[in-house]
């Protein structure tokens, strides 16, 4: 079995600070780390190699630095990883994305051996998009399972999956046939602590480097802002409201006297919600 | 996975650049919404949509549709009528038993179809779990622009949507377009958007389109749909009262004190992502932008700071109430009424006034 899971670097979104006068991202500083819905991917295709053998490869496409994090999914027990980099992919929308990533998918397939199952997070933290998976489903013709929570079953011999995703109101049972891509939720795994032989494994492996050529990609054109049919026009700070919230005086009041003046004060505010919430505590 | 996708970051070069809609794309015109439909019912986002959808197509001067893919022609038709009192001029339907579950396989064929052959400018989708699927593989075949998880859609100058959604997990606002492609394509949060009135009786006309694809075709088979018990469904993006907790509560012992208050209230309840993090609350009950967005007539938030991300997710409620120790959290700037005062505290008192409010109310009537 031979998957790929697909990593990004993100900024630790908790860290970030937006500049008060320009409203840029202040990236000065701020640390980086592997994306942590591709964490769940990652640790779903360990789980698979360790249970049916075969050998797990990481892609991650990014600037040079990205390699970084290529390292960390080595010493979590990957067994390859390939960093996707080029001054091409700058400016990359997710349209763009998938055409690089699914191309270097490809590569990898013809290179290290046919590609069974393609992993990667719902989304990433810092895009929210959600749509990169899908666009390399639908790039490479994949069977697309997005937002599985588990992994049912699955048959090397028939090449048949059964995975249970995550649908509006209730769970999907699906069963499909490999090549997949599937795109893992948050939470359905305990992500592993790599062992020290993989933490020395990772520190002497080599991160295989690959510019546009080497991935295969003659077609620039698709690449990059020229490849992006999405266009930012405007970044811009949410507005800064000048109302500030009403206070509730507390000073010499105890929690019950304070109770009943937040209660007069949410009344007093929206007169009609007292009738709601009858309404509803009533059970309607 | 990318180095730095534009929907996240300005591209300077490209932002300034003329708008040649090549000639190909010339003939795309009126704004449609996918209608999801699932288990006999339309999902609300869509109607959501249909009121905005209205908007735009108004603003230039086109026709809205609904799209409603589904197995059963009738009860598409059903379905087509409520399109209709929400907004739709018309509806695409394309009806045939393999599309009775979702599978992403039929639904992108049905939908590029539609799109290849009625030509529509805009398309858009709610940003759930089939919204999303569905619309990054249309997106995809169909090499064209996706917008994702908008929060705020318009029409500019050159009759051109621009979609504005939040970007690095809120903390700053971006507004995107598709100049050169056709279909402009864009998936919106439940919430949101306003849910339009309906006008009863008014109705409009329905197109029947093929599908062209047997079960054979298809290579992914629907085992199984298991419905999430009611007693597990969140009900939080569209609850009238809404009560949430944050890390405020120093506890996850504390966090009974917001359920007790939802309770009384006959209110649903969540928590900051903070809370999802340390296993307090499941992630269905995450409010913000990485979770659930809200529109409750009244938001109470318990030790909630207010950091940008969970401001994203509740701006849209018509009362915020919050209740923090820290007379500086952000939160104060965008509630209505404010208490500083520690909720472990001050949570029990007003369980208790409301409960003995309410229970007063129900003897009286």
């Amino acid at each position: 079995m031979h998957t790929v899971v697909c990593i990004k670097q993100v900024p630790d979104s908790a860290q970030i600070r937006v500049h008060p006068v320009h409203n840029t991202i202040m990236r000065q500083g701020v640390p980086t780390i592997i994306n942590p819905y591709d964490l769940f991917a990652l640790e779903a295709a360990l789980t698979l190699r360790d249970k049916l053998g075969g050998t797990v490869t990481v892609l991650c496409m990014g600037p040079p630095m990205a390699e970084d994090s290529l390292r960390k999914a080595l010493t979590f027990g990957a067994d390859r990883a390939v960093l996707l980099t080029d001054r091409y992919f700058a400016g990359s929308d997710t349209l763009a994305t998938s055409f690089a990533l699914s191309s270097a998918i490809a590569k990898i397939g013809e290179t290290f051996g046919p590609v069974d199952i393609v992993f990667t997070g719902k989304q990433t933290i810092d895009g929210d998009t959600a749509q990169v998976g899908p666009g390399i489903a639908k790039r490479l013709d994949l069977n697309q399972l997005t937002y599985v929570s588990r992994i049912a079953g699955i048959d090397a011999d028939t090449r048949e999956i059964t995975v249970e995703r995550r649908a509006e109101g209730g769970v999907q049972v699906l069963k499909t046939v490999l090549p997949v891509l599937i795109t893992m939720l948050e939470g359905t795994n305990e992500i592993r602590r790599g062992s020290l032989a993989d933490a020395l494994r990772a520190a002497r492996a080599g991160v295989t480097t690959w510019n546009a050529a080497d991935a295969g990609i003659t077609e620039l054109l698709k690449c990059g802002l020229r490849g992006s049919p999405t266009v930012v026009k405007k970044v811009f700070a949410p507005s800064a409201r000048t109302e500030k919230a009403v206070l509730i005086e507390t000073d010499g009041r105890n929690g019950a006297q304070m109770a009943d003046a937040l209660i007069a004060a949410i009344l007093d505010r929206n007169p009609a919600l007292d009738a709601d919430l009858r309404r509803l505590s009533a059970g309607f | 996975m990318s180095d730095a996708p534009r929907q996240q970051a300005p591209a300077a070069g490209r932002a300034g650049m003329k708008k040649e809609l090549p000639d190909r794309f010339k003939s795309y015109k009126h704004v449609w919404v996918f209608i999801e439909y699932e288990h006999g019912h339309i999902h609300p986002v869509s109607l959501e949509l249909l009121g905005e959808g209205r908007k735009l197509a108004d603003k230039l001067q086109v026709e809205l549709a609904g799209v409603l893919i589904g197995g059963d022609v009738d009860e598409l038709g059903e379905a087509a009528r409520a399109c209709f009192e929400h907004g739709a001029d018309l509806v695409y339907r394309v009806a045939d038993p393999v599309l009775a579950h979702y599978r992403n396989e039929p639904y992108t064929k049905a939908l590029t179809d539609l799109v290849n052959t009625y030509k529509p400018e805009i398309v858009l989708l709610g940003a759930t779990t089939l919204g999303r699927d569905l619309a990054g593989s249309v997106a995809t075949t169909l090499l064209t622009g996706l917008t994702a998880d908008c929060t705020e859609l318009a029409i500019d100058d050159e009759r051109s949507l621009a979609a504005t959604r939040p970007t690095f997990g809120g903390s700053l606002l971006c507004t995107i377009h598709t100049l050169n492609f056709r279909p402009q394509m864009a998936t919106i949060r439940p919430r949101v958007m306003a849910m339009p009135p309906a006008v009863p009786g008014r109705s409009g006309r329905i197109v029947d389109h093929g599908l062209d694809m047997t079960e054979l075709d298809i290579i992914t088979k629907v085992l199984q749909f298991i419905p999430d018990r009611d007693t597990d469904k969140a009900q939080l993006a569209y609850a009238d009262v809404v009560v949430a907790g944050g890390l405020g509560l120093k506890s996850a012992e504390n966090f009974q004190l917001v359920k007790d208050l939802a309770g009384v209230l006959g209110a649903d309840y969540g928590g900051s992502r903070p809370l999802v993090q340390k296993g307090w609350i499941t992630a269905d009950r995450q409010i913000g932008q990485t979770g659930k967005t809200i529109r409750p007539k009244l938001y109470i938030a318990a030790g909630i700071s207010g950091a940008i991300q969970h401001r994203v997710g509740v701006e849209g409620a018509d009362l915020i109430v919050a209740i923090n120790t820290d007379p500086k959290a952000p939160i104060f700037d965008f509630a209505q009424i404010g208490i500083v005062a520690n909720a472990v505290e001050l949570l029990p008192a007003l369980t208790a006034a409301f409960r003995q409010r309410l229970s007063v109310h129900r003897l009286a009537s």
